[in-house]
Parts: C-alpha cells; sequence; structure tokens
C-alpha cells in the first residue's frame, strides 16, 4: 500500500509549570528582560482587570462576562506579537490580547455592561479590529475575508482570529482555514483549547488528538503550543505572523490552555468538572511559571509585584469609575447606526421614541 | 443602444462599476470561469482578474462571512448565492454581523456590501431552487431588501445597491432575467433606493407587488383597463427599508388595494403592508385589502408550480371583488 500522505503536529513549549527552561534555543525577544516583564505586567494587570470586572458583575454593575482567567499567557502572547496594522478578530473573552492592542477596561466594562460605545475602541490600533463576537466561530471568516482583501489590495498585513475548542468544531472555523489554504491567505488561525465548551469536554468535542491537526487538512502549517508558556506562544505567533506577511500562507496554532473560571458569569462550572481537575490546573497555570523565570533572572521579586499589583488596583479602580460615570446613550442611539443615514420609515419610529422620552 | 436582457443588465452593472472603482469586488461559486450558473458573470474574469472575479469554495457561509471581512476592510465586495434557496447557510452571517456592524460599533465598523441571489420560481427548477424568501431578510433591522423588476431597474438599482454604504440584498427575480429585452444604457446613473416606483397611474385601485409579479400587475392593468377600470401599478422595488408613504397616497386615492407576492401568505411581506395600510390608511378604505400570494406551502416541484404562483387573472379577480365591496 502506498502512503498519499503523512503528517505530524509538532509540540512547542520553552518553560514547564515551574517556570525552568525546557530548552535552551530561546527566541530572540527574550533576550529583552525589559520586554518580558512588559509582558508579564500586561498578563498581571488583565488577570486584577478580570477579577474586578467578576466582582463588578457580582454586585450588579456589569451584566454577564466571559471571564480570561487562566489565558493570560495565551491572549497576551497573541496581542504582543502582532503588528499595530495587522486586524485582530476575537471571540468574547481575549482581553488581554485587546488590552495590548488598546482596548481600554472602560470599554469592556462598557460593552458587558450593556453600551455599544464599548465597541468604538478609541485607541489606536484596536480601532481596525473587529469587536467582540459572541455566535462562535463566525468571526474566523471575517478575518479570512479581510486576509484577502489584504491579498488583493497587496498590502503586507496579517489578519488574525482567536476561537476556542469548541469553535474548533463548527463549519465557519472550517470554511474559513479552507480558504485561508485555498487562497494563500495572510491569516493567522488560534484555537484557544481551553478544554471546555461550557460544559462540553475537550475529549468529546473532537476524535482528533490534536485540534492543530485541522489545520492540517487545510493545507495549512499547524502547532500545537504550551499555552500557559507565553514565550511558546510569543514564538509561534511571531512565525505565523512572519510567514503569513511573506507570502507563505496561513496557519492555524493550538495554544493547549485551561479556562480557571465559569464560562461566563451565568455558569456554574462545578456542575461539570470535578476539583481535582481545576487544581491541577492551577498547578499549571501561566503567571507562576513566567514569575518563577523572572525572579530567576533577577528582574522580578515581591516587591516589584505587589508595587504593580497596586499599580494594577488604582488603574482598574480608575477604569471602574470612568466607567460608572458613562452617561447613558441618548434613546435615539438606538436608530442612529443601523443605517449611514436613517431612513425615513425608520426616523419616524425614531420620532415616536424620542415623544415616549420627554414623557417619561 | 442595445436591447439587453435583466440579467445582462446585471452584468453590464456589475462590468461598470468594477472599471470605474477597483475597491469592488465579485465572489462566489462559479462566478469566474463559468461566468456564475445563470452568466451574470460573464466575461468579468476575463476583464478584471482572479483576485476581483474571485472563484469561492463551495460553501455559502464562507461566501457571506468573507464578504463581511472584505467590506469592513474597505472592500466592496458583490457576492453572489447560485439560488435564493442556498441563502439559507448565509443568514447567520448576514443576519449577526452584516446587518448589525455598524450598530454594533458605533458606525466605527461598516459592511458596504451586497449579495446577490437569483430569487423566485417559475423556471422549472429542482427543489430548492424556487425560493422566494425575502420576507426573512425585511425583519432584519439594518439590512436594504432590494429587487428589481426590470432590465433598467436591474442596472440602476444594482449600481446603487453597490455605491450604498451598507449592506444589501439584492434579489434578482429568475423567471424574468431573459423574459424580455429593454435600452438600457450603460452610464453609469444610478436609480435611488427606498423607493417605490409608480409603474402606472391609476384611480379606481392599487396594486402593489415587486420582482417577477410586476409582470402579472402591469397585465392584470391592461386586463381591466379594457372593463374600463383604471388600476395603479407600484412596484415596491426596495421592501426594507419602505417607502411606504407612495403605498399610502395610491391607496388615499384608490380605497382599494392588491397586494401579489410570490411567497407564502403567512407572515409575508404582504401582510406588513396590508397592516400599515390598516394602522394608517383605515378610514380611506372602500373595501378590504386583498393579498394575492403563493400558498403557505413548500413551492411545489415544476409539474405544479405555476398553479402555486399568482396569475394575472387571481390579480384581475381580485381587483374586481375590492371594487364590487363599494
Amino acid at each position: 500500500m502506498s502512503i498519499a500522505a503523512k503528517f505530524e503536529i509538532e509540540y512547542l513549549q520553552y518553560l514547564d509549570v515551574e517556570g525552568k527552561q525546557v530548552r535552551d534555543d530561546l527566541p530572540k525577544f527574550v533576550t529583552n528582560l525589559d520586554h518580558m516583564v512588559e509582558l508579564y505586567k500586561l498578563m498581571m494587570s488583565t488577570r486584577v482587570f478580570d477579577a474586578k470586572s467578576v466582582a463588578l458583575q457580582r454586585t450588579g454593575k456589569l451584566g454577564t462576562y466571559a471571564s480570561c482567567l487562566g489565558h493570560e499567557a495565551a491572549h497576551v502572547g497573541i496581542g504582543s506579537a502582532m503588528k499595530p496594522e495587522d486586524v485582530l478578530a476575537v471571540s468574547y473573552r481575549e482581553y488581554g490580547a485587546q488590552l495590548y492592542r488598546g482596548v481600554q477596561p472602560r470599554e469592556v466594562y462598557m460593552y458587558w455592561g450593556g453600551d455599544e460605545r464599548g465597541n468604538d475602541y478609541q485607541n489606536e490600533p484596536a480601532r481596525h479590529d473587529f469587536a467582540w463576537s459572541v455566535p462562535i466561530a463566525t468571526q474566523c471568516l471575517h478575518a479570512a475575508g479581510t486576509a484577502l482583501a489584504f491579498k488583493i489590495r497587496g498590502e503586507k498585513r496579517v489578519a488574525v482570529c482567536t476561537i476556542g475548542d469548541g469553535g474548533s468544531s463548527k463549519g465557519d472555523f472550517y470554511g474559513a482555514i479552507n480558504i485561508a489554504g485555498a487562497q494563500n491567505l495572510p491569516m493567522v488561525t488560534v484555537i484557544v483549547n481551553n478544554q471546555w465548551a461550557i460544559s462540553v469536554p475537550r475529549k468529546i468535542q473532537s476524535g482528533a488528538p490534536t485540534l492543530a491537526q485541522k489545520g492540517i487538512a487545510a493545507g495549512l502549517f499547524s502547532i500545537q503550543v504550551d499555552g500557559n508558556d507565553i514565550i511558546a506562544v510569543r514564538k509561534a505567533m511571531e512565525d505565523a505572523l512572519e510567514r503569513a506577511r511573506n507570502g507563505q500562507g496561513g496557519s492555524v496554532l493550538e495554544l493547549v490552555t485551561y479556562r480557571l473560571s465559569d464560562h461566563t458569569t451565568a455558569d456554574d462550572a462545578r456542575r461539570y468538572r470535578g476539583e481535582q481537575e481545576v487544581k491541577d490546573a492551577w498547578a499549571k497555570e501561566p503567571m507562576k511559571r513566567l514569575r518563577n523565570w523572572l525572579v530567576a533572572k533577577g528582574v522580578w521579586d515581591d516587591q516589584k509585584e505587589e508595587a504593580w499589583k497596586t499599580e494594577c488596583d488604582e488603574w482598574m479602580d480608575n477604569e471602574v469609575n470612568a466607567y460608572l460615570q458613562t452617561k447613558t446613550q441618548p434613546v435615539t442611539a438606538m436608530f442612529d447606526y443601523h443605517f449611514a443615514e436613517v431612513p425615513a420609515d425608520l426616523a419616524k419610529q425614531r420620532d415616536l421614541a424620542i415623544s415616549l422620552e420627554k414623557k417619561a | 443602444m442595445a436591447q439587453i436582457t435583466l440579467i445582462e443588465a446585471v452584468t453590464q452593472a456589475l462590468a461598470y462599476e468594477m472599471a470605474h472603482d477597483e475597491s469592488v469586488v465579485v465572489l462566489g461559486e462559479d462566478v469566474g470561469v463559468n461566468g456564475g450558473v445563470f452568466r451574470a458573470t460573464q466575461g468579468l474574469q476575463e476583464k478584471f482578474g482572479e483576485l476581483r472575479v474571485l472563484d469561492t469554495p463551495l460553501d455559502e457561509t464562507t461566501i457571506a462571512g468573507v464578504t463581511i471581512g472584505l467590506a469592513t476592510a474597505g472592500m466592496k465586495p458583490v457576492a453572489e448565492a447560485q439560488f435564493e434557496g442556498f441563502i439559507y447557510p448565509m443568514m447567520e452571517q448576514i443576519a449577526c454581523h452584516a446587518a448589525r456592524m455598524r450598530n454594533r460599533t458605533r458606525g466605527r465598523l461598516t459592511v458596504p456590501a451586497v449579495w446577490r441571489a437569483p430569487w423566485g420560481g417559475g423556471i422549472r427548477a429542482p427543489e430548492h431552487h424556487s425560493e422566494a424568501n425575502e420576507h426573512l431578510f425585511t425583519n432584519i433591522p439594518g439590512l436594504r431588501v432590494v429587487m428589481p423588476s426590470s432590465p433598467a431597474r436591474a442596472y440602476g438599482l444594482l449600481l446603487a445597491a453597490i455605491r450604498d454604504p451598507d449592506p444589501v440584498m439584492f434579489f434578482e427575480p429568475k423567471r424574468i432575467y431573459r423574459q424580455y429585452k429593454e435600452e438600457v444604457p450603460d452610464d453609469g446613473e444610478a436609480l435611488p433606493l427606498d423607493v417605490c416606483f409608480v409603474l402606472r397611474d391609476g384611480t379606481d385601485v392599487t396594486i402593489v407587488t415587486w420582482g417577477a409579479q410586476v409582470k402579472e400587475a402591469l397585465e392584470a392593468a391592461d386586463a381591466l383597463a379594457e372593463e374600463g377600470i383604471s388600476a395603479e401599478v407600484i412596484d415596491v422595488a426596495t421592501l426594507a427599508p419602505l417607502d411606504f408613504d407612495t403605498i399610502a397616497e395610491s391607496v388615499q386615492k384608490t380605497g382599494r388595494c392588491v397586494i401579489v407576492h410570490e411567497a407564502p401568505k403567512t407572515a409575508g411581506f404582504g401582510a406588513e403592508i396590508a397592516a400599515r395600510i390598516a394602522e394608517e390608511c383605515l378610514y380611506d378604505l372602500l373595501a378590504p385589502v386583498e393579498r394575492i400570494t403563493g400558498y403557505d406551502t413548500h413551492i411545489p416541484l415544476f409539474r405544479l408550480e405555476m398553479k402555486y404562483l399568482p396569475s394575472t387573472e387571481r390579480v384581475v379577480e381580485a381587483a374586481k371583488r375590492t371594487l364590487a365591496a363599494s
């Protein structure tokens, strides 16, 4: 019997769960220890931001919120590898990547707090990124279309999309990587495999031993990465972005991590997963290993940790205050953004809403 | 000036706009070398290249989602669904994203895209190829739903749709793709969106319709005229957002209204127009509003197909009933 095709999936990891190097060929960016500290600081601020969001929801100041606890290395790794001119299409918990690209915590609070202006990112480069996409995996196709626009115009830019392990089961995900392969699009698809799609575990999400290998079917470079190791995530992202920018096509990265939180604040993960599993996952969490590595390098210590924690708390308090002080949009805002100009028929409904507002 | 069919008018509009705006791209299954299953995009790939006339993988969801990404990235994509019945897999992308992107981002990201689809029955096509489901899209805020009813309106409205800064569903009544020809100057002149076209003035009864049924409506008006009845015929053309003022003005004049459409009756777009007439023109009415529509059935395979579609005779009878009622 002859073999029509063979494949293998590489697994990339630089730091083990204790922060010890498991290989010597560290990527170049690691030599800049100040930058490594910056990455850690953003991971930490992401975690502080996340805790603050959950607290806001619990006290009735935020609607349903999707936590990113445990995803800090994956998300910051993605955001830090991208160039400003690239475009990011996320699902709904990739705050670490978005904060890196200029999305403000107050904007996230506004979105989950029921105000569309949270999607109108004020800072570059996030202003040309996509807003949060709740329908699973649909944003992968938007990234493919954006990558196609870059190719048509001959721009050296890359579209990056992120989805979860559950999202990789959807046709939109496959459609996106398929056209990326067929058209050699500058697109990087990142599966943030956090092991759970609400209550459905990875093992019954797909029979494939890795989710990365789905990219093989589309003809894309595919790799599995320790998603709790920011060095590995950043390196895999940088390589994928460079290949895409150089016309060498798209990639699929599977970042293996763990959702340490509930799916959203409306979910109770204790219903479907055991305490021991979560305890084991905490032992592998992403911040401890980078902190240990930085401490070993002599560039981080408890005092710095405490000082940065205080700074993050102040930052988030300031953002929360800005969010809470934001006035609700006028009732006309319901009508003003459906079309470039409000159609006559809709304008009549707008007038009705204004008149009801005056009576209220 | 050459006389052209409706499908040729579609091609002419696409070619004109692609030549004058390099951000316009066409994508879909078979749109390139093959020129589309109905030949709407014939010759465009030779003229504009494989990237601006892109044969996509065979996946409607991909076409719809990629179209959104192209549009938000500054292109003006014109996507083709091969048949209206194949548009269902596109609906999630259109409803959840295309229709909402401007609103979701307070105008930061917009979707200036067109989705074209050969619409409706009457061409002896297989199952799933004859859907009339425009009402599914008129109920989605943020979408324009446009349907031409002649070669000239296909040319002018498609140009307007491509130039529109918001997403447009452009449903082409394939029953009349090649039914007749008319002179359509290739001058790049767009027709206005969001307005109804009064195709024939009348004083006794208003016939409101769109797409392929305009033919039956005009034939009915001719037949009624022979009996001394003056029918006004309105081609809605843009179903959403609706220009109800033109319809109201006509109903206020005639006091009678017959709404004709191919889609199923229940919750069809005729129900919306009838309800608006009841809300805003009830005391102008001299007779109950009539709806002549498809049945609340799946459109049958082609041996029964013509018995499903509204006929000229049914429209004439309905108009006469409205006159007999008052």
